[in-house]
């Protein structure tokens, strides 16, 4: 990039800055807020724990929901018609019912059932299924996006449907995939708030028992949406930079 | 090399490109020359006949043996071919060394150094050593088609199929990419090629196998197809085309 067009993104960016904080103070003093920032001084080891353990938990569950994904797609994808209707079902009830209820469900019945008491880990892997079935079909498009003449190039030097996969598909689906597959991993640590329902005092939960408890409510919230912002902008801003490194022209 | 086909029939969803298609070459055709015109068949035919596509039904025979059709059996048999497209069909995420190499390695077994030695005196012949770390958006289209018979020839084909190679090319980019052929033809690389370029294929072919609406309608030496085209077919067919050149 130019250098006058750098400055230029960086001088607008500034001024955009100071417009949104503008707006966001005159509406702040409009209301009269009145603030009390010392609960979330007492607190703030407590909503230490509580990131560490959203971030532990969104990691975990973005492994799941990688493998998941891949392996819903790949199913979707399957020559034998009930794995397809299996996959093509499960992709379905996942991507449309609310997490909420899967959370319940998967949690008081399922992990009971099967006498898995361990909540961190059942949730983990509950949020990694749902996010997993939208990454499903992200992967099923990109993969759907690289072209017969590929597959037939694939097969013409003698490649198998493991190495036309390996080889040929993944690599150059996994540029189109990243774009969609950073967006699911955003939300992934955002819909891990919902975890709290389960037991699982991440940091929306901690948030919440530091506001019940000292009357606070935007001292509480904000640092939250910091928190996030935190984990999700870094992983936005290194998706770019791995869509860069897979660039090519086609 | 002796080619035959028996009533072969190939369609797609309810198109029928190859309809009850039968020919036999002679048993020592070595340049085969697949003419007609567009939408005849000759694609398909040459994708049959190198295993890349399974008819529905017919026999196909290279020197009386038959290709096998069980899955298995026939990427074993299409393994010892090598195809070049019309769209070149490099894969654009490889440079062309690692194009070349991928397949020698794991499809033919050949360790790094060996498949890396071999690539790189390929491309050397044909022309592209300088460019062997681009990847194909950074190349020419005639050095993407050169590229890829550089692919093609790799793993020593016993028969090299190019389907339309020059279709897609500029005049200079056909001459450098015919060059190509027509060399490999004189080495005696054992060739089937599917073109519209007949005064090329009149040089280097020594046998026409010509197909129109699915059917095989002549097959015979070059010489006999160019002066005594047996078909009304034929006979239109190289009236067009030499109209104006």
């Amino acid at each position: 990039m130019p250098v006058s067009s750098s400055v230029t993104r960086l001088l607008w960016s500034f001024v955009l800055f100071l417009g949104v904080s503008f707006g966001v103070y005159a509406m702040f003093a409009q209301v009269h807020y009145a603030w009390n920032w010392s609960p979330a001084l007492v607190y703030g080891p407590q909503l230490a724990v509580g990131w560490l353990t959203t971030l532990g938990l969104s990691l975990g569950a973005m492994v799941v929901s990688i493998l998941v994904g891949f392996t819903l797609m790949i199913g979707r994808r399957s020559p034998w018609v009930p794995v397809q209707l299996f996959c093509t079902g499960a992709v379905e009830i996942l991507r449309g019912s609310p997490l909420l209820v899967q959370l319940l469900v998967g949690y008081y019945i399922v992990a009971t059932a099967l006498r898995i008491g361990e909540p961190l880990l059942v949730g983990m892997v509950l949020l990694g299924c749902f996010e997993g079935a939208y990454l499903a079909e992200i992967f099923r498009g990109a993969v759907e996006s690289i072209g017969a003449s590929q597959r037939e190039a694939a097969r013409a030097v003698g490649f198998d449907a493991t190495q036309t996969y390996r080889y040929v598909i993944i690599p150059q689906a996994i540029r189109r995939a990243l774009p969609g597959t950073t967006g699911q991993m955003v939300s992934l640590i955002k819909d891990s708030s919902l975890l709290s329902i389960i037991g699982i005092e991440e940091l929306v939960k901690k948030v919440e028992s530091m506001n019940s408890a000292s009357y606070t409510a935007l001292e509480g919230y904000l640092p939250l949406a910091l928190a996030y912002l935190i984990v999700t902008l870094p992983l936005s801003w290194y998706a770019r930079q791995l869509e860069r490194r897979f660039a090519y022209e086609t | 090399m002796k080619l035959e086909t028996r009533q072969v029939t190939k369609r797609y969803g309810s198109f029928t490109a190859l309809n009850g298609a039968s020919f036999q070459t002679g048993a020592d055709a070595r340049v085969v020359a697949l003419l007609g015109p567009s939408g005849g068949g000759k694609s398909t035919l040459l994708r049959v006949l190198g295993g890349l596509l399974l008819p529905e039904s017919g026999e196909v025979c290279v020197d009386d043996n038959p290709l096998p059709k069980e899955p298995e059996a026939a990427l074993l048999a299409l393994r010892r071919n090598g195809f070049v497209f019309q769209g070149y069909n490099l894969f654009p995420h490889l440079s062309a060394l690692q194009n070349i190499v991928l397949p020698l390695r794991v499809v033919h077994g050949l360790d790094e150094h060996e498949a890396n030695a071999r690539a790189i005196e390929l491309l050397t012949r044909l022309g592209l050593a300088e460019h062997r770390n681009k990847r194909p958006a950074e190349l020419s289209g005639g050095q993407q088609q050169r590229a890829a018979i550089a692919r093609a020839l790799a793993p020593k084909p016993s028969l090299l199929l190019l389907d339309e190679p020059t279709s897609a090319l500029d005049p200079v980019m056909t001459g450098e990419v015919l060059d190509v052929v027509r060399e490999l033809a004189e080495s005696g690389q054992q060739i089937v090629l599917a073109t519209h370029e007949i005064s090329f294929a009149r040089r280097v072919a020594d046998w026409v196998v010509f197909l129109a609406q699915g059917r095989v309608v002549e097959s015979c030496p070059v010489e006999q197809f160019f002066e005594q085209p047996q078909s009304a077919l034929a006979r239109e067919y190289l009236q067009g085309l030499s109209r104006y050149r």
